[in-house]
């Protein structure tokens, strides 16, 4: 028996391993197929796997159209502008909780974590209701200042990781060399940490790129949605493009799935907040 | 540690954050409150104190009874099913075999992939006329004839469900596969040596480490679950009323997608819905023992 499985077991777990891959890749393929044939043959009834007719025209279509090229810079603007604020904000609030006591020190972690918990769906309302009455509705402004507050935990809580896993004595040593806190902080510690920030900025954009709710609820403007929200626009009662609504899928997914993977070793970390080692 | 810092310090380090925090997260959360005790018009101007009606309205809507009963059904399904899944997930990933990189990165797509697109997706999968779901399972003689999965009340939940689990699968099974890669090899080896079984090693000895993954997973899963809005809004979309709603969509309904675009209303369903995730943060704070020390 043992004999037998160990003669097996190099053939076995690679085999299972490709239909446990094709279990989470099925539906995605589905969508990358259905974004390669006309629109027409999506709704034919029964449905064939194949295209019947294979072609590119919903990804020139969609990149031609003008929405289109308005959601994507929405997309591209909203993610940018919001993962500056928080690589910006998180940094010194990061080294500072890493290396420093302070009162209110336990206070200020709480209300980070809280934050991550919290994810802006459940105060969907008071967000709007915040920049409705500050006309912001329908702003860029509103999108990504939401955006960057709420995934500002999991940045903090990441970087936080890396400088404390640092040795003290680098500092002391750097700080002997002349430097200030600040030169210590952007000259020795910064680049010591450059994993923790590089796993903190693609996540960030990936949240942002990837949310809903605020933008549904915040941008009614058809050309200031970002992607998530306008795409859908693509199928709806009266046009039934499924080919343009997939192909802008795929345009929307494929970086950002290739980017979380690059960082897929640090995800785990800063989404549990140090309570799995 | 390296020392202590005066408050006002602080204050210069972490003001960028507290104010991030403060202005988009705190008074968003003060301002629901403020709404749920107001009257509003159907173009969102305050019309005055409603006091406690909109609570009262809430308490006594009639689809209340459905929608706790979804969250509940929702919740509880897709996180179990999820935890039991990943368990046996981990658990293969963690063993060495050709391709598995490869396989862990499939397994990540659907955590990376935007949740309102994978739940367009399977609109059109779980399409009655044009899905390709119901040509698999007839041609696998699974069902006789095709399912309007998103259209019959039986099968809405479920097919919903079926979402849910294939997108917070990659999140639990990383942090499971973590757990599992912080037992030392010894421990496996000690329990061999003992004369155990590859079963009773599990169970005896890698389950019981596992626990404090097993935990933090479960709790933060009912977190993201609960506060999960996009599948629900994109698949149920086309049903009427509050059948297959769940909290969540419920609040968001009653403010942006009623008849009477009850702002009030709908803040507080939404006081009600931080009062449940509050509940759970501090279950998840006692479980892992939370300190600022360990942050």
């Amino acid at each position: 028996m043992t004999l037998t499985w160990r003669r097996v077991r190099p053939v076995m777990l690679p085999v299972f391993g490709l239909l446990v891959a094709l279990v989470f890749l099925a539906p995605y393929l589905v969508m990358l197929l259905d974004s390669l044939r006309p629109g027409s043959e999506a709704l034919a009834s029964p449905p064939t796997f194949l295209p019947q007719h294979w072609q590119l025209d919903a990804y020139g279509e969609i990149l031609g159209d003008s929405r289109f090229q308005n959601w994507l810079k929405t997309s591209v603007l909203v993610s940018f502008a919001s993962t500056l604020i928080v690589i910006l904000v998180a940094i010194p609030a990061a080294y500072f909780t890493a290396r420093f006591k302070f009162p209110g020190k336990t206070a200020f972690l709480f209300l980070v974590l809280v934050t991550q918990m919290f994810a802006p769906t459940s105060l969907v309302v008071g967000i709007y209701r915040e920049f409705f009455e500050l006309s912001m509705v329908n702003t860029y402004g509103a999108l990504i200042l939401t955006n960057a507050a709420f995934n500002l935990a999991f940045a903090v809580w990441i970087m936080h990781g890396f400088f404390a896993a640092l040795p003290r004595e680098l500092e002391e040593a750097a700080e002997l060399d002349g430097n200030g806190r600040v030169g210590t902080m952007l000259r020795v510690m910064l680049p010591l940490t450059l994993p923790g920030v590089v796993t903190a900025t693609i996540f960030t954009f990936i949240a942002v790129w990837n949310e809903y709710v605020v933008a549904l609820t915040l941008m009614q403007d058809d050309d200031k949605k970002p992607l998530t929200v306008g795409i859908s626009s693509y199928v709806t009662g009266y046009d039934q493009n499924w080919d343009q609504l997939f192909a802008a899928s795929i345009v929307a997914i494929v970086p950002v799935v290739i980017l979380f993977a690059v960082i897929e070793k640090h995800l785990v970390g800063g989404l549990t907040a140090g309570s799995v080692k | 540690m390296r020392g202590r810092a005066p408050w006002w310090v602080a204050l210069i380090w972490l003001g960028p954050a507290l104010a991030l925090i403060l202005g988009v997260v705190i008074y968003p959360a003060i301002e629901l409150v403020r709404a749920s005790t107001g009257e509003y018009s159907i173009t969102g101007l305050r019309r005055g104190s409603a006091g406690s009606d909109n609570y009262a309205d809430v308490l006594s809507h009639p689809a209340l009874g459905t929608v706790l009963l979804n969250t509940l059904i929702w919740v509880a399904a897709v996180v179990l099913i999820t935890v039991v899944l990943s368990l046996g997930l981990a658990q293969f990933l963690s063993k060495e075999f050709f391709g598995r990189r490869l396989v862990r990165w499939a397994v990540l797509v659907p955590w990376a992939a935007s949740l309102v697109i994978t739940a367009r997706l399977f609109t059109l999968i779980f399409d009655y006329y044009h899905g390709i779901l119901n040509v698999f399972l007839t041609k696998l003689h699974v069902i006789s004839e095709p399912v309007d999965w998103l259209g019959d009340d039986t099968w809405t939940m479920p097919s919903m469900i079926l979402v849910g689990v294939l997108v917070s699968i990659p999140f639990t099974a990383y942090v499971l596969l973590a757990g599992l890669n912080s037992i030392p090899d010894e421990v496996h080896e000690a329990a061999r040596i003992d004369g155990a079984s590859p079963w009773q090693a599990y169970r005896r000895v890698t389950l019981p480490l596992l626990r404090p993954a097993l935990l933090v997973s479960a709790v933060l899963n009912m977190i993201y679950v609960f506060n999960s809005f996009p599948i629900i809004w994109t698949l149920n979309d086309r049903n009427p009323g509050y059948t297959h709603d769940t909290t969540i969509t419920f609040m968001y309904k009653l403010a942006f997608k009623s008849a009477d675009r009850d702002v009030g209303m709908s803040a507080a369903a939404g006081v009600f819905n931080v009062l449940l995730i509050l509940v759970a943060v501090v279950l998840y704070l006692r479980l892992v023992k939370w300190r600022e020390e360990e942050a």
